[in-house]
Protein backbone atom coordinates (compact mmCIF):
# COMPACT_ATOMS: atom_id res chain seq x y z
CA UNK A 1 0.00 0.00 0.00
CA UNK A 2 2.68 2.46 1.06
CA UNK A 3 4.67 2.24 -2.18
CA UNK A 4 1.60 3.05 -4.26
CA UNK A 5 1.38 6.50 -2.65
CA UNK A 6 2.78 9.13 -4.93
CA UNK A 7 5.63 11.29 -3.71
CA UNK A 8 4.76 14.97 -3.75
CA UNK A 9 7.07 17.85 -4.68
CA UNK A 10 7.54 20.36 -1.89
CA UNK A 11 9.31 23.68 -2.32
CA UNK A 12 9.97 25.58 0.90
CA UNK A 13 12.14 28.55 1.75
CA UNK A 14 13.95 27.43 4.89
CA UNK A 15 15.96 30.08 6.72
CA UNK A 16 16.05 32.13 3.54
CA UNK A 17 17.17 29.30 1.26
CA UNK A 18 14.79 27.82 -1.29
CA UNK A 19 14.77 24.01 -1.13
CA UNK A 20 12.88 21.44 -3.17
CA UNK A 21 12.28 17.82 -2.22
CA UNK A 22 9.97 14.96 -3.09
CA UNK A 23 8.28 13.66 0.04
CA UNK A 24 5.79 11.05 1.11
CA UNK A 25 2.65 13.13 1.86
CA UNK A 26 2.55 11.83 5.45
CA UNK A 27 5.94 13.36 6.21
CA UNK A 28 5.50 15.79 9.07
CA UNK A 29 7.26 19.14 8.84
CA UNK A 30 9.41 18.33 11.90
CA UNK A 31 10.77 15.22 10.15
CA UNK A 32 11.29 17.14 6.92
CA UNK A 33 13.37 19.72 8.78
CA UNK A 34 15.35 17.24 10.88
CA UNK A 35 15.81 14.39 8.44
CA UNK A 36 15.71 16.01 4.99
CA UNK A 37 17.33 19.31 5.89
CA UNK A 38 19.53 18.07 8.77
CA UNK A 39 18.23 20.99 10.86
CA UNK A 40 18.02 19.24 14.22
CA UNK A 41 17.51 22.33 16.37
CA UNK A 42 13.74 21.90 16.31
CA UNK A 43 13.05 19.07 18.74
CA UNK A 44 10.51 16.29 18.87
CA UNK A 45 9.10 16.40 22.38
CA UNK A 46 5.60 15.15 23.06
CA UNK A 47 4.44 14.59 19.45
CA UNK A 48 0.90 15.46 20.53
CA UNK A 49 0.86 19.21 19.82
CA UNK A 50 1.26 20.06 23.50
CA UNK A 51 4.87 20.79 24.33
CA UNK A 52 6.00 23.22 21.64
CA UNK A 53 9.60 21.93 21.36
CA UNK A 54 9.02 21.62 17.59
CA UNK A 55 7.84 25.24 17.19
CA UNK A 56 9.01 26.95 14.01
CA UNK A 57 7.97 30.10 12.19
CA UNK A 58 5.90 29.56 9.05
CA UNK A 59 4.97 32.63 7.00
CA UNK A 60 5.37 34.78 10.11
CA UNK A 61 3.23 32.56 12.34
CA UNK A 62 4.28 30.18 15.11
CA UNK A 63 3.37 26.59 14.32
CA UNK A 64 4.00 23.21 15.90
CA UNK A 65 5.87 21.38 13.16
CA UNK A 66 4.84 17.98 14.54
CA UNK A 67 1.26 18.79 13.56
CA UNK A 68 1.83 20.19 10.08
CA UNK A 69 2.51 18.03 7.03
CA UNK A 70 5.52 19.06 4.99
CA UNK A 71 3.20 19.29 1.98
CA UNK A 72 1.20 21.95 3.80
CA UNK A 73 4.40 24.01 3.99
CA UNK A 74 4.71 24.05 0.21
CA UNK A 75 5.45 27.58 -1.02
CA UNK A 76 5.86 28.95 2.48
CA UNK A 77 8.78 30.53 4.31
CA UNK A 78 9.89 28.49 7.28
CA UNK A 79 12.38 29.78 9.83
CA UNK A 80 14.06 27.57 12.41
CA UNK A 81 16.39 28.28 15.30
CA UNK A 82 19.35 27.62 13.00
CA UNK A 83 18.48 30.81 11.12
CA UNK A 84 18.07 32.96 14.19
CA UNK A 85 21.53 34.42 14.81
CA UNK A 86 22.39 37.73 13.17
CA UNK A 87 24.05 37.68 9.75
CA UNK A 88 27.43 38.60 11.29
CA UNK A 89 27.27 35.56 13.54
CA UNK A 90 26.42 37.40 16.74
CA UNK A 91 23.53 36.12 18.78
CA UNK A 92 19.98 37.34 18.29
CA UNK A 93 18.77 39.42 21.24
CA UNK A 94 16.61 36.50 22.37
CA UNK A 95 19.50 34.04 22.28
CA UNK A 96 21.58 36.52 24.21
CA UNK A 97 18.74 37.03 26.68
CA UNK A 98 18.28 33.32 27.29
CA UNK A 99 22.02 33.04 28.01
CA UNK A 100 22.23 36.14 30.19
CA UNK A 101 19.14 35.41 32.26
CA UNK A 102 19.67 31.63 32.48
CA UNK A 103 16.53 30.96 30.51
CA UNK A 104 18.22 28.02 28.79
CA UNK A 105 17.87 25.57 31.68
CA UNK A 106 18.41 22.06 30.17
CA UNK A 107 18.02 23.46 26.67
CA UNK A 108 15.66 20.89 25.18
CA UNK A 109 12.68 23.24 24.92
CA UNK A 110 14.84 26.26 24.10
CA UNK A 111 14.69 26.22 20.28
CA UNK A 112 10.88 26.15 20.41
CA UNK A 113 10.86 28.83 23.11
CA UNK A 114 13.15 31.05 21.05
CA UNK A 115 11.13 30.65 17.88
CA UNK A 116 7.86 31.31 19.69
CA UNK A 117 9.33 34.35 21.48
CA UNK A 118 10.57 35.75 18.16
CA UNK A 119 7.06 35.82 16.70
CA UNK A 120 5.60 37.03 20.00
CA UNK A 121 7.94 40.05 19.97
CA UNK A 122 7.19 40.67 16.29
CA UNK A 123 3.47 40.81 17.11
CA UNK A 124 3.88 42.68 20.39
CA UNK A 125 7.29 44.39 20.75
CA UNK A 126 6.66 45.47 24.33
CA UNK A 127 4.73 42.71 26.10
CA UNK A 128 3.85 42.75 29.78
CA UNK A 129 4.81 39.77 31.91
CA UNK A 130 1.23 38.47 31.65
CA UNK A 131 1.31 38.82 27.86
CA UNK A 132 4.60 36.92 27.73
CA UNK A 133 3.20 34.12 29.87
CA UNK A 134 0.04 33.94 27.74
CA UNK A 135 2.17 34.09 24.58
CA UNK A 136 4.39 31.15 25.53
CA UNK A 137 1.55 29.02 26.93
CA UNK A 138 2.06 26.53 24.12
CA UNK A 139 5.69 25.85 25.09
CA UNK A 140 6.24 23.54 28.02
CA UNK A 141 9.44 23.42 30.09
CA UNK A 142 10.08 20.61 32.57
CA UNK A 143 13.09 22.17 34.32
CA UNK A 144 12.71 24.74 37.02
CA UNK A 145 9.99 26.94 35.72
CA UNK A 146 9.37 29.90 33.52
CA UNK A 147 10.70 32.82 35.55
CA UNK A 148 14.04 33.03 33.76
CA UNK A 149 12.43 32.40 30.39
CA UNK A 150 10.14 35.38 31.00
CA UNK A 151 13.15 37.46 32.07
CA UNK A 152 15.03 36.40 28.94
CA UNK A 153 12.18 37.55 26.71
CA UNK A 154 11.95 40.84 28.64
CA UNK A 155 15.73 41.25 28.17
CA UNK A 156 15.32 40.79 24.42
CA UNK A 157 12.35 43.16 24.26
CA UNK A 158 14.40 45.80 26.08
CA UNK A 159 17.36 45.31 23.76
CA UNK A 160 15.26 45.35 20.59
CA UNK A 161 13.49 48.48 21.84
CA UNK A 162 16.84 50.18 22.46
CA UNK A 163 16.50 50.18 26.24
CA UNK A 164 19.24 49.15 28.63
CA UNK A 165 18.94 45.52 29.68
CA UNK A 166 18.50 44.53 33.27
CA UNK A 167 21.40 42.89 35.06
CA UNK A 168 21.84 39.18 34.47
CA UNK A 169 20.31 36.79 36.97
CA UNK A 170 22.56 35.92 39.88
CA UNK B 1 4.31 9.06 15.62
CA UNK B 2 3.77 9.12 11.90
CA UNK B 3 0.33 8.87 10.27
CA UNK B 4 -0.58 6.07 7.91
CA UNK B 5 -0.08 6.58 4.19
CA UNK B 6 -2.52 8.61 2.14
CA UNK B 7 -2.82 10.29 -1.20
CA UNK B 8 -2.63 14.07 -0.94
CA UNK B 9 -4.91 16.37 -2.90
CA UNK B 10 -4.64 20.14 -2.93
CA UNK B 11 -7.60 21.52 -4.90
CA UNK B 12 -7.78 25.22 -5.67
CA UNK B 13 -11.57 25.50 -5.72
CA UNK B 14 -14.51 24.17 -3.72
CA UNK B 15 -15.86 22.47 -6.87
CA UNK B 16 -12.59 20.62 -7.32
CA UNK B 17 -12.51 19.60 -3.65
CA UNK B 18 -16.07 18.29 -3.85
CA UNK B 19 -15.22 16.28 -6.96
CA UNK B 20 -12.30 14.60 -5.15
CA UNK B 21 -14.45 13.91 -2.08
CA UNK B 22 -17.25 12.48 -4.25
CA UNK B 23 -14.80 10.25 -6.12
CA UNK B 24 -13.44 8.64 -2.96
CA UNK B 25 -16.47 8.55 -0.65
CA UNK B 26 -15.71 7.81 2.98
CA UNK B 27 -12.06 7.03 2.21
CA UNK B 28 -11.49 10.78 1.81
CA UNK B 29 -11.34 13.46 4.49
CA UNK B 30 -11.04 17.22 4.13
CA UNK B 31 -8.03 18.77 5.89
CA UNK B 32 -8.31 22.33 7.19
CA UNK B 33 -5.99 23.38 10.06
CA UNK B 34 -5.39 19.73 10.84
CA UNK B 35 -5.13 20.18 14.59
CA UNK B 36 -7.90 17.70 15.28
CA UNK B 37 -7.31 15.37 12.34
CA UNK B 38 -3.50 15.07 12.27
CA UNK B 39 -3.22 13.97 15.93
CA UNK B 40 -5.95 11.39 15.27
CA UNK B 41 -4.03 10.19 12.20
CA UNK B 42 -0.82 9.93 14.23
CA UNK B 43 -2.64 7.70 16.71
CA UNK B 44 -4.11 5.73 13.74
CA UNK B 45 -7.57 6.50 15.08
CA UNK B 46 -8.20 8.10 11.68
CA UNK B 47 -6.75 6.52 8.56
CA UNK B 48 -8.10 8.39 5.54
CA UNK B 49 -6.73 7.13 2.25
CA UNK B 50 -7.25 10.48 0.59
CA UNK B 51 -6.63 13.80 2.24
CA UNK B 52 -8.18 16.83 0.61
CA UNK B 53 -6.26 19.90 1.78
CA UNK B 54 -8.58 22.93 1.75
CA UNK B 55 -5.70 25.31 2.46
CA UNK B 56 -5.32 26.61 -1.09
CA UNK B 57 -8.99 27.39 -1.69
CA UNK B 58 -9.28 31.17 -1.59
CA UNK B 59 -13.09 31.24 -1.55
CA UNK B 60 -13.03 29.51 1.87
CA UNK B 61 -10.97 32.25 3.51
CA UNK B 62 -11.82 35.59 5.03
CA UNK B 63 -14.23 37.46 7.28
CA UNK B 64 -16.70 39.97 5.86
CA UNK B 65 -19.89 41.85 6.59
CA UNK B 66 -22.74 40.90 4.25
CA UNK B 67 -25.83 42.99 4.86
CA UNK B 68 -27.19 42.09 8.30
CA UNK B 69 -24.80 39.15 8.61
CA UNK B 70 -21.15 38.44 9.24
CA UNK B 71 -19.74 35.73 7.00
CA UNK B 72 -16.68 33.81 8.13
CA UNK B 73 -14.99 31.46 5.67
CA UNK B 74 -14.44 27.93 6.94
CA UNK B 75 -10.65 28.03 6.80
CA UNK B 76 -10.37 31.23 8.83
CA UNK B 77 -7.98 30.46 11.68
CA UNK B 78 -8.50 31.19 15.36
CA UNK B 79 -5.58 33.64 15.10
CA UNK B 80 -7.39 35.49 12.29
CA UNK B 81 -10.58 35.61 14.38
CA UNK B 82 -8.57 37.20 17.21
CA UNK B 83 -7.04 39.81 14.89
CA UNK B 84 -10.29 40.75 13.12
CA UNK B 85 -11.37 44.32 13.81
CA UNK B 86 -14.83 43.59 12.39
CA UNK B 87 -15.39 40.80 14.93
CA UNK B 88 -13.89 42.79 17.81
CA UNK B 89 -16.39 45.57 17.07
CA UNK B 90 -19.48 43.56 16.15
CA UNK B 91 -19.22 40.16 17.86
CA UNK B 92 -16.48 40.28 20.49
CA UNK B 93 -17.53 36.93 21.99
CA UNK B 94 -15.82 35.23 19.03
CA UNK B 95 -12.47 36.84 19.86
CA UNK B 96 -12.92 36.19 23.57
CA UNK B 97 -13.59 32.51 22.86
CA UNK B 98 -10.81 32.08 20.29
CA UNK B 99 -8.30 33.33 22.88
CA UNK B 100 -9.34 30.49 25.19
CA UNK B 101 -8.73 27.78 22.58
CA UNK B 102 -5.49 25.81 22.94
CA UNK B 103 -2.35 27.97 22.56
CA UNK B 104 -0.84 30.48 20.10
CA UNK B 105 0.75 27.89 17.81
CA UNK B 106 -2.46 25.87 17.54
CA UNK B 107 -4.51 29.02 16.98
CA UNK B 108 -2.22 29.81 14.02
CA UNK B 109 -3.47 26.70 12.23
CA UNK B 110 -6.79 25.68 13.80
CA UNK B 111 -9.79 26.90 11.83
CA UNK B 112 -13.32 27.95 12.71
CA UNK B 113 -14.70 25.51 10.13
CA UNK B 114 -12.77 22.59 11.56
CA UNK B 115 -13.71 23.53 15.10
CA UNK B 116 -17.44 23.63 14.37
CA UNK B 117 -17.70 20.85 11.77
CA UNK B 118 -15.79 18.12 13.62
CA UNK B 119 -18.56 17.50 16.13
CA UNK B 120 -16.13 17.22 19.05
CA UNK B 121 -18.20 18.08 22.14
CA UNK B 122 -15.07 19.58 23.71
CA UNK B 123 -14.70 22.26 21.04
CA UNK B 124 -15.63 25.77 22.13
CA UNK B 125 -16.95 27.41 18.96
CA UNK B 126 -20.04 25.21 18.45
CA UNK B 127 -21.75 26.53 21.59
CA UNK B 128 -20.73 30.08 20.73
CA UNK B 129 -22.17 29.68 17.23
CA UNK B 130 -25.39 28.31 18.75
CA UNK B 131 -25.50 31.31 21.06
CA UNK B 132 -25.11 33.67 18.08
CA UNK B 133 -27.76 31.64 16.19
CA UNK B 134 -25.28 31.13 13.37
CA UNK B 135 -26.04 29.12 10.26
CA UNK B 136 -23.61 26.77 8.55
CA UNK B 137 -23.34 26.81 4.76
CA UNK B 138 -22.79 23.25 3.53
CA UNK B 139 -21.88 22.55 -0.04
CA UNK B 140 -21.94 19.34 -2.05
CA UNK B 141 -21.88 18.50 -5.74
CA UNK B 142 -25.67 18.73 -5.62
CA UNK B 143 -25.64 22.33 -4.39
CA UNK B 144 -25.75 24.28 -1.20
CA UNK B 145 -27.84 23.95 1.94
CA UNK B 146 -27.92 25.86 5.17
CA UNK B 147 -28.26 24.26 8.60
CA UNK B 148 -28.67 26.22 11.83
CA UNK B 149 -25.92 25.62 14.38
CA UNK B 150 -28.70 24.79 16.85
CA UNK B 151 -29.80 21.88 14.59
CA UNK B 152 -26.38 20.73 13.40
CA UNK B 153 -25.11 18.59 16.28
CA UNK B 154 -26.62 15.13 16.74
CA UNK B 155 -24.10 13.37 18.98
CA UNK B 156 -20.39 13.26 19.70
CA UNK B 157 -18.62 13.55 16.32
CA UNK B 158 -22.01 13.07 14.67
CA UNK B 159 -23.42 16.05 12.81
CA UNK B 160 -25.79 16.95 9.99
CA UNK B 161 -22.81 17.07 7.63
CA UNK B 162 -23.26 14.35 5.04
CA UNK B 163 -20.73 12.41 3.01
CA UNK B 164 -19.49 14.45 0.10
CA UNK B 165 -20.40 17.73 1.81
CA UNK B 166 -18.05 20.36 3.17
CA UNK B 167 -18.76 23.31 5.41
CA UNK B 168 -17.77 26.38 3.39
CA UNK B 169 -18.80 29.28 5.63
CA UNK B 170 -20.52 30.30 8.82
CA UNK B 171 -23.15 33.05 8.57
CA UNK B 172 -23.83 34.97 11.77
CA UNK B 173 -26.68 37.46 12.21
CA UNK B 174 -24.82 40.59 13.36
CA UNK B 175 -25.66 40.96 17.06
CA UNK B 176 -27.55 44.13 18.01
CA UNK B 177 -25.38 47.17 18.69
CA UNK B 178 -24.85 47.55 22.42
CA UNK B 179 -25.39 43.88 23.20
CA UNK B 180 -23.36 42.23 25.95
CA UNK B 181 -21.68 38.85 25.70
CA UNK B 182 -19.31 36.56 27.55
CA UNK B 183 -17.73 33.15 27.25
CA UNK B 184 -16.79 31.70 30.62
CA UNK B 185 -14.69 28.57 30.45
CA UNK B 186 -13.39 26.51 33.33
CA UNK B 187 -10.37 24.44 32.37
CA UNK B 188 -7.60 22.65 34.25
CA UNK B 189 -4.80 24.40 32.38
CA UNK B 190 -4.13 26.55 29.33
CA UNK B 191 -4.88 24.66 26.15
CA UNK B 192 -7.31 22.27 27.78
CA UNK B 193 -10.86 21.53 26.79
CA UNK B 194 -13.54 22.91 29.06
CA UNK B 195 -14.51 21.19 32.28
CA UNK B 196 -17.63 23.23 31.57
CA UNK B 197 -18.20 26.49 29.70
CA UNK B 198 -21.08 28.84 29.01
CA UNK B 199 -21.73 31.43 26.33
CA UNK B 200 -24.18 34.29 26.89
CA UNK B 201 -25.40 37.02 24.57
CA UNK B 202 -28.04 39.46 25.73
CA UNK B 203 -29.48 42.89 25.08
CA UNK B 204 -30.63 45.33 27.73
CA UNK B 205 -33.40 47.88 27.45
CA UNK B 206 -34.38 50.23 30.28
CA UNK B 207 -32.09 48.38 32.68
CA UNK B 208 -33.76 45.00 32.02
CA UNK B 209 -32.76 42.09 29.82
CA UNK B 210 -34.67 42.34 26.54
CA UNK B 211 -33.31 39.22 24.83
CA UNK B 212 -30.90 36.50 25.87
CA UNK B 213 -29.31 33.34 24.56
CA UNK B 214 -27.34 30.88 26.68
CA UNK B 215 -25.41 27.84 25.45
CA UNK B 216 -23.06 25.32 27.04
CA UNK B 217 -19.83 23.55 26.04
CA UNK B 218 -18.65 20.04 26.95
CA UNK B 219 -21.37 19.08 29.38
CA UNK B 220 -23.15 16.71 26.99
CA UNK B 221 -22.42 14.84 23.77
CA UNK B 222 -23.25 18.01 21.82
CA UNK B 223 -23.17 21.73 22.56
CA UNK B 224 -26.37 22.66 24.35
CA UNK B 225 -28.79 25.53 23.72
CA UNK B 226 -30.19 26.36 27.17
CA UNK B 227 -33.40 27.87 25.87
CA UNK B 228 -35.29 27.81 29.16
CA UNK B 229 -32.38 29.41 31.05
CA UNK B 230 -32.30 32.24 28.51
CA UNK B 231 -36.05 32.88 28.86
CA UNK B 232 -35.77 33.08 32.65
CA UNK B 233 -33.56 36.16 32.57
CA UNK B 234 -35.72 38.22 30.22
CA UNK B 235 -37.30 41.19 31.98
CA UNK B 236 -34.91 40.95 34.92
CA UNK B 237 -31.78 42.84 35.91
CA UNK B 238 -29.81 39.59 36.27
CA UNK B 239 -29.89 39.76 40.05
CA UNK B 240 -28.44 36.90 42.08
CA UNK B 241 -31.78 35.08 42.43
CA UNK B 242 -32.38 35.20 38.67
CA UNK B 243 -28.85 34.07 37.89
CA UNK B 244 -29.32 31.14 40.27
CA UNK B 245 -32.58 30.14 38.58
CA UNK B 246 -30.99 30.40 35.14
CA UNK B 247 -27.99 28.39 36.28
CA UNK B 248 -30.28 25.66 37.61
CA UNK B 249 -32.21 25.57 34.33
CA UNK B 250 -28.93 25.29 32.42
CA UNK B 251 -27.67 22.52 34.71
CA UNK B 252 -30.90 20.60 34.18
CA UNK B 253 -30.21 20.03 30.48
CA UNK B 254 -26.62 18.85 30.93
CA UNK B 255 -25.47 15.26 30.80
CA UNK B 256 -21.72 15.38 31.35
CA UNK B 257 -19.52 12.30 31.55
CA UNK B 258 -17.23 11.69 34.49
CA UNK B 259 -13.70 12.13 33.14
CA UNK B 260 -10.28 13.49 34.08
CA UNK B 261 -11.83 16.92 34.45
CA UNK B 262 -14.15 15.83 37.21
CA UNK B 263 -17.21 13.83 38.12
CA UNK B 264 -20.47 14.29 36.28
CA UNK B 265 -21.95 16.03 39.33
CA UNK B 266 -19.02 18.44 39.56
CA UNK B 267 -19.07 19.26 35.87
CA UNK B 268 -22.84 19.83 35.99
CA UNK B 269 -22.37 22.17 38.95
CA UNK B 270 -19.63 24.01 37.08
CA UNK B 271 -21.96 24.45 34.09
CA UNK B 272 -24.20 26.35 36.48
CA UNK B 273 -21.34 28.44 37.85
CA UNK B 274 -20.12 29.31 34.35
CA UNK B 275 -23.68 30.25 33.32
CA UNK B 276 -24.08 32.61 36.29
CA UNK B 277 -20.65 34.18 35.70
CA UNK B 278 -21.23 34.64 31.97
CA UNK B 279 -24.65 36.16 32.65
CA UNK B 280 -23.23 38.67 35.13
CA UNK B 281 -20.40 39.64 32.79
CA UNK B 282 -22.62 39.93 29.71
CA UNK B 283 -25.16 42.03 31.60
CA UNK B 284 -22.49 44.38 32.96
CA UNK B 285 -20.98 44.72 29.49
CA UNK B 286 -24.36 45.52 27.92
CA UNK B 287 -25.00 48.20 30.56
CA UNK B 288 -21.60 49.85 30.22
CA UNK B 289 -21.19 49.29 26.49
CA UNK B 290 -17.88 47.49 27.12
Amino acid sequence: MTDTIEQVAVAVTVNGKRVKRFVDPRTLLIHFLREEMNLTGSHIGCETSHCGACTVEMDGLSVKSCTVFAVQANDTEVNTVEGMANADGTLHALQEGFRQMHGLQCGFCTPGMLMRAKVLLAENPDPSEDEIRFGIAGNLCRCTGYQNIVKAIQYAADKLNGRAQKEAAE
Amino acid sequence: MIPGPFTYHRPSSVAEALAVLAAHGDEARPLAGGHSLIPMMKLRMATPEHLVDLGAIKELAGIRADGAEIVIGATTTQAELIKSELLAAKAPIIRETAMQIADPQIRSKGTLGGNVANGDPGNDMPAVMQCLDARYVLQSKGGERIVAARDFYQGAYFTALQEGEILVAVRIPTPAAGHGSAYEKLKRKIGDYATAAAAVILTVSGGKVASAAITLTNVGSTPLFAEEAGKLVIGTNCDAATAKKAAEAAMAITDPATDGRGTAAYRRAMAGVMTARALAKAFARAKTGA
